[in-house]
């Protein structure tokens, strides 16, 4: 399964740069959790986010749809860049609600608990937003729902409840309802962390075809050998900073800072 | 023949409704069903045939009409103390408990001999086109059934939108859903799902409470079954029907919760 070699092509400085973030700051009160990350994607690349637990990498991640709202810094998705304002109690949050809603439907989430709507079958989970946010009609939606459970595998589970399928069959679900808004960027939270070990091969086989063909993901993971197979650019998070990044053979191969190699050897 | 009754046992073995045990029971059900059509008295039941129809009717609709205003102010009861600002929890709150911590036979009254002998005294009220309804019964006891089924629910309500899981609803904004079409579309249904088993019990309570009506002189059956007393001093038997009424429209309430709740399955644990 040798991917890195199929999603190479990340045409580097010539594709348009879909995610920018700059000087990244959040806290929790007290809590200093990302102190001043930067980080970007261009069009076709797929980061890694890798680092400890408390390392803030999946903070970083939501802080890019605010699902977490930054504390300061500058987001810029398709190079719009998000715009925060002081609410009255001195927290930031997004200025225009319109705005982030319509960043939000460009970006395909996909997350650690699947968070699929237990109340609606695998099939109405993937044309609700098609229909409820984004306006396609819904036999147009549905069609191409139906071609995106093809691709994950799960076509006979249409109309299938979450609660009977299993994790591993969940996240594909998720991963198609994330696809059916046709993102301009997957942002993966660790999607295999809560999966039994027999079920993650399954999930990073999807993922790892939509790297090959070529998709923009951010991809927060603790699988390092896949992350070194599938990225194109790797990021190491440690204490809320960006301790090292550069290309996934680089990094694992000869990692230059005392930090990634213990990460390395106790993770990897 | 010999196949016959071969199969014949084999079907009686099969079916849940042949075994000894329930035949028996079913023996004594007709008994007891044939010992009171013909011992008891039921010659006044053509009389009053006509009045019985109409009291089932206002029971059924002012069951029906306060548990769906009901529900409809319940939904932003629970909404505001499961997740609204300090100054809509807390009177969405107090409301739900003192309409809770009083007994409903005192709100009705209050509101019945209170207001509907306060309205009176106002000129304005008097001649304004409401009040050919103010001045009788059932608007009170609609209202007063309507606030109690609102506070009860409010609060099993509270109990369901808090119980949606954090995640489902941020996968909503995560793609940049409004919020008020993640509350129409996945907080609402889901809510409302988590609550149908304790709302059919609710909607039972709230059948059980209508005879209070009685007491402010609307007719429902229990009030006719009053009647029937004191006009021909046969006490058991309209009772004994009452009771059937009761637990036939009990039993249809919790069928067509059932059906509802079969429209999305659940996997126990």
């Amino acid at each position: 399964m040798n991917v890195a070699s199929a999603a190479s092509p990340s045409a580097g400085q010539t594709a348009a740069e879909a995610i920018h973030v700059e000087n990244l700051h959040k806290k929790f009160g007290e809590l200093h959790v990302l102190k001043g990350v930067s980080l970007s994607a261009r069009d076709g690349d797929v980061v890694a986010i890798i680092g400890g637990s408390g390392s803030g990498k999946s903070t970083l991640l939501r802080c890019i749809n605010c699902l977490e709202n930054p504390t300061s810094g500058i987001i810029r998705v398709n190079a719009e860049e998000i715009r925060l304002k002081a609410d009255s109690h001195g927290n930031t949050v997004p200025a225009d609600r319109r705005q982030i809603e319509r960043i939000r439907s460009k970006l395909g989430m996909v997350f650690q608990n699947f968070n699929l709507w237990s109340h609606m079958t695998l099939i109405e989970n993937v044309i609700e937003v098609p229909i409820h946010v984004l306006g396609v009609p819904r036999a147009e939606a549905i069609t191409t729902a139906e071609a995106l459970l093809a691709r994950v595998g799960l076509a006979e589970k249409r109309d299938v409840y979450p609660a009977f399928m299993s994790g591993g069959q969940q996240q594909r679900g998720a991963i198609a309802r994330a696809l059916a808004i046709q993102p301009r960027v997957m942002l993966f939270d660790e999607p295999t962390s809560a999966l039994d070990p027999e079920l993650v091969g399954e999930v990073l086989k999807v993922i790892a075809d939509l790297a090959r063909e070529g998709r923009t993901m951010i991809l927060v993971t603790h699988e390092m050998k896949f992350a070194r197979e599938v990225a194109t650019h790797v990021v190491f998070l440690r204490n809320g900073i960006v301790e090292e990044e550069g290309p996934p053979d680089q990094l694992f191969g000869a990692p230059k800072t005392e930090a990634l190699k213990q990460f390395i050897r106790t993770v990897g | 023949m010999n196949v016959r009754t071969a199969s014949l046992a084999e079907f009686a073995a099969r079916s849940p409704w042949l075994q000894p045990h329930r035949i028996l029971l079913m023996a004594v059900g007709v008994a007891l069903v044939a010992a009171a059509a013909i011992f008891m008295r039921w010659d006044w039941l053509p009389n009053y045939y006509g009045l019985a129809l109409q009291g089932i009717w206002r029971t059924v609709w002012i069951l029906v009409v306060t548990c769906v205003l009901g529900i409809m102010l319940a939904v932003p009861l629970g909404l505001a103390q499961a997740a609204g600002p300090w100054w809509l929890a807390m009177p969405a709150n107090a409301f739900c408990t003192v309409i809770r911590g009083t007994p409903l036979l005192l709100q009705l009254w209050l509101l019945y001999y209170g207001l509907g002998s306060l309205f009176p005294q106002f000129p304005w009220i008097r001649q304004s086109d409401l009040w050919p309804y103010l001045r009788q019964a059932w608007p009170y006891a609609v209202l007063s059934l309507t606030l109690s089924f609102a506070a009860y629910e409010g609060e099993v309500m509270r109990g369901a939108f808090a119980g949606v899981p954090k995640g489902q609803l941020e996968a909503a904004r995560a793609y940049g859903m409004r919020p008020f079409t993640i509350f129409r579309r996945i907080w609402l249904p889901q809510a409302l799902h988590r609550a149908l088993p304790t709302l059919a019990g609710e909607t039972v309570l709230q059948l059980k409470a209508t005879p209070l009506v009685a007491t402010i002189t609307v007719i429902d059956i229990y009030a006719v079954a009053s009647r029937v007393r004191q006009d021909t001093f046969i006490v058991y038997e309209p009772l004994l029907l009452l009771a059937l009424i009761y637990l036939v429209i009990s039993g249809i309430i919790i069928l067509l919760f059932r059906k509802m709740e079969a429209r999305i399955p659940v996997r126990l644990g």
